[in-house]
């Protein structure tokens, strides 16, 4: 199993990571799932999103990554899972956070790739300055995040194909 | 008693709140995290009220030496790395 964690504030190829994950899983990963996240352009406060800003805590917000992807590994059968997450200042259009996620069958790539992502938003220590105009806020993740993330608390190692 | 010495890091609203991102701060040998909160907020007294009662009160998390620390009892070692950790958001 390969995990690959990074967490920079450059751009990232989806191409070039998917290239690689090929490169190294072969034909052994008859899945591969990948979600990536784009800043949006949020105008629901009346003046849309300009920037967001995020900020990391270097060695524990990669530390916190992996302790999700060890948690995904417990619940299912998984070949290669990558994860790259910018931080750093970024405008609405820029990819934020990619996800990857190799096994041998579609239903585990797919629940651990969401698993990965719902965890991410409420478990990964990471935090986000919304500025709006004049205005900028430090932002929480929502209710909706912790639901999502908590409504997978039940569900251990229930991987069917 | 000795002293003991640990470094405070700071971030995201609790860094804009109390303007440093790190600080050293002098603890007597044996001091617990509920030693340092108080401390802290003391030596802090003159910033957003808000920020001051997160941080005495353990309203915001820690991590010592880049781990969570709940315990208010656990203790600090010389050299340790106190991260106050305001609510997180990723993805």
């Amino acid at each position: 199993m390969n995990v690959s964690i990074r967490v920079q504030r450059e751009d990232f190829s989806l191409s070039d990571e998917w290239s690689a994950l090929r490169a190294r899983t072969g034909a052994g990963a008859g899945a591969i799932a990948a979600f990536a996240g784009v800043v949006r352009e949020d105008a629901r406060e009346g003046t849309p999103t300009q920037i967001l800003y995020l900020e990391h805590y270097p060695g524990m917000t990669e530390s916190s990554i992996a302790d999700i992807v060890r948690e995904a590994e417990g619940r299912w059968p998984l070949d290669d899972v990558v994860i790259v997450h910018r931080v750093g200042e970024l405008a609405p259009g820029d990819q934020i956070v990619l996800v990857l996620v190799a096994s041998a069958h579609r239903a585990a790539a797919f629940a651990a790739c969401e698993f990965l992502m719902d965890y991410l938003k409420t478990r990964a220590v990471f935090w986000k300055k919304e500025t709006r105009g004049a205005a900028s806020e430090w932002i929480r993740s929502t209710e909706d995040d912790f639901d999502r993330a908590a409504s997978w608390k039940g569900e251990d190692g229930a991987a069917g194909d | 008693m000795g002293a003991v010495t640990v470094r405070v890091l700071f971030f995201a609203s609790l860094r804009e709140a109390v303007r440093e991102d790190a600080l050293d701060l002098r603890l007597p040998s044996g001091a617990t995290v509920a030693d340092l909160r108080a401390l802290l907020a003391e030596r802090l007294s003159g910033f957003s009220e808000e920020a001051v009662r997160a941080i005495a009160d353990g309203d915001v998390r820690i991590a010592i030496n880049q781990r969570l620390e709940q315990s208010p009892d656990a203790r600090l070692a010389a050299g340790d790395e106190v991260a106050f950790l305001p609510p997180i958001t990723g993805g």
